[in-house]
């Protein structure tokens, strides 16, 4: 690097230009060429009826989308990830808060809880998996004999083999592996929030439900917002619990649009297709990613860009 | 008498809860103190008597450890790129006023919010026709490359916050841009170097996807889809599946125990820095 004799701002604007590039390079071609470009890969085969070898010649247009939409599997697969949206955030989210409030509180032990909610968010899906598909197998499993033990007889059985109680089953393990995540998340969120707040309220007489409602929900406002963003992200792109678990069955009822993604493209060899729902599942995403953006964390993030040295234009 | 319940019902409800979370865990471990006809006539209670077999067998075998060995290659290997790559982009982010810096840093973010499972059919086609099919690189460049979103938006942050006389100081003492980068920038951010990395080690060691489409060798396998494998080869002998599960979370685990302030930061940084 050559010492730098030219004085400091204007002079030097183009030449700092190129070392804030020459700095952003690596990223960007890494970026460019496996996040990119495949995504606009994947948009450029999906026109086509293509199994996947040589260079796609059978150009059909938009007729894998139109075949898509058609298709009760991934029609379901939509209905499903809806269902499991709606479920975390009916349960699995108020019950990470409710375990957030209860750890932030004086308590014998919180250290250890903290841990042990916390450790299966460490563990991978497929090592999750394969030890609940052992829990909840029927008859023989831990679940069955639980529920033995205590009288309640029959009550399982199902579990992961059973059409009506595949997409509940999944959504347990679901809770069991991720509820300790967002539970972090709003315990950050809940340490930052200052005493004297709480303080002044008990002073003016305010009972707990009063002080959680009052002070606690809207000053955990902003974590509760991408939380419930990552949850649904997570929900569009489920895929290894499910492989691992049903491999989408029994009869695709537990089948996410990954999964069925996954099946036709390196099972059935229709890549062509396969290429499709991978763009109606990035466009899933975007589109709910730009309006969450916009509309709802976009006071949040108000203060986050507009606060950088210099101004980029 | 009320004051008895309040104090007593927060525990109440986080030792019911503890419970539901540990059980599946310590139902494993003791499972694979188990022989599997053991376990099917005494599935809940503790062995009777201890059998070892299962554990040690896996232990022995060299495929366990050739998994463990791949695994942390692919997991290092993607770690060292991710964050060597990201702390040159974040530094330019973070203290260079250059033109197209919101629009490139609009594109990294928005990284943050593609699936995945979105790219990786194509993905795969263009290692295919790169030739990283069974090749480490094949799986960690992927890597690194889906974890610079999570790693630019948190080293960013951390670079904004070190103080800009300390970079007109070196410039005097005429450090270049690297050079302050290099020296001063690296060693004063080690601890969120430190963050990032159990991130992306921690996101790399359970990957499945990838690897699993990768790696059609055996030889190559990581953990995760040695796990998977080897309950489909041993789906009827439970207790040994057991073991194994359990030996594959004890890496894991323990690096969790180790680095935890590290993981928690950095999931909580990653969440509130937009």
């Amino acid at each position: 690097m050559t010492p730098s004799t030219a004085g400091p701002r204007p002079a030097a604007r183009p030449r700092l230009w190129l070392t804030a590039f020459s700095f952003q390079l690596p990223a960007l071609l890494l970026f460019g060429l496996l996040v990119l470009l495949p995504i606009l890969y994947a948009l450029y085969t999906s026109a086509f009826r293509w199994g996947g070898f040589g260079a796609p010649t059978d150009y059909t247009g938009a007729d894998n989308f139109l075949r898509l939409f058609q298709d009760p599997v991934f029609l379901g697969d939509l209905w499903r990830c809806l269902v499991l949206v709606v479920l975390s955030l009916a349960f699995q989210l108020p019950f990470a808060l409710a375990m957030a409030v209860l750890l932030n509180q004086r308590l014998r032990g919180r250290a250890v809880y903290r841990m042990l909610f916390f450790a299966p968010y460490v563990l991978s899906e497929v090592v999750t998996g394969v030890l609940f598909t052992m829990i909840f197998a029927p008859g023989e499993g831990l679940a069955d004999h639980v529920l033995d033990a205590v009288g309640l007889t029959g009550l399982g059985g199902g579990w992961f083999s059973d059409r009506s109680t595949v997409l509940g089953t999944l959504f347990l393990v679901m809770t069991w592996k991720y509820f300790g995540f967002h539970m972090m998340l709003y315990l950050a969120a809940l340490q930052s929030v200052p005493r004297e707040l709480t303080e002044a309220a008990i002073v003016d007489g305010a009972g707990p439900w009063q002080r959680f409602r009052g002070i606690t929900l809207p000053l955990l406002g902003p974590t509760l917002r991408i939380s419930v963003f990552l949850s649904v992200i997570g929900a569009i792109q489920l895929f290894d619990l499910v492989w691992v678990t049903t491999a989408g069955g029994p009869v695709h009822s537990s089948e996410t649009m990954a999964v069925t993604m996954f099946q036709y493209g390196f099972k059935r060899y229709q890549v062509g297709y396969a290429s499709a729902i991978s763009v109606v599942m990035f466009a899933i995403s975007l589109v709910f990613a730009v309006a969450y953006q916009r509309f709802v964390l976009r006071r949040d993030l108000a203060g986050a860009t507009t606060t950088m040295r210099g101004g980029g234009r | 008498m009320r004051r008895i319940v309040r104090a007593l019902s927060p525990h109440a409800v986080l030792v019911t809860v503890g419970a539901v979370m540990a059980v599946p865990l310590l139902y494993a471990v003791l499972s694979g103190f188990k022989s599997t006809d053991q376990l099917s006539r005494n599935p809940v209670g503790l062995p009777a008597p201890w059998v070892t077999e299962n554990y040690t067998g896996v232990l022995g075998s060299a495929g366990f450890w050739r998994l463990v060995g791949n695994s942390t290659l692919v997991a290092v290997g993607s770690t060292v790129v991710v964050v060597a790559v990201s702390a040159l982009a974040a530094f330019a982010f973070a203290r260079f006023a250059f033109r197209g810096r919101e629009l490139l840093f609009t594109l990294f973010t928005m990284g943050l919010m593609f699936p995945f499972a979105v790219a990786v059919l194509p993905l795969f086609l263009l290692l295919r026709s790169m030739g990283l099919l069974d090749n480490p690189l094949g799986v960690i460049l992927p890597q690194a490359a889906f974890g610079l979103p999570v790693t630019i938006v948190i080293l960013r942050g951390f670079f904004r916050e070190i103080p800009g006389e300390l970079e007109e100081a070196a410039t005097l003492d005429g450090c270049g841009p690297f050079g302050f980068f290099w020296r001063i920038l690296l060693p004063m951010a080690r601890p969120a170097l430190g963050t990032v990395s159990v991130l992306a080690v921690v996101g790399s060691w359970n990957n499945f996807f990838l690897p699993l489409l990768v790696f059609n060798d055996p030889s190559w396998w990581t953990l995760p889809v040695g796990v998977q494998q080897f309950q489909g080869q041993y789906a009827a002998d439970t207790a040994r599946v057991c073991a194994y599960l359990v030996l594959a979370m004890v890496p894991a685990l323990a690096f969790y125990s180790l680095a935890e302030r590290q993981l928690v930061g950095g999931i909580t940084a990653g969440a509130t820095k937009g």
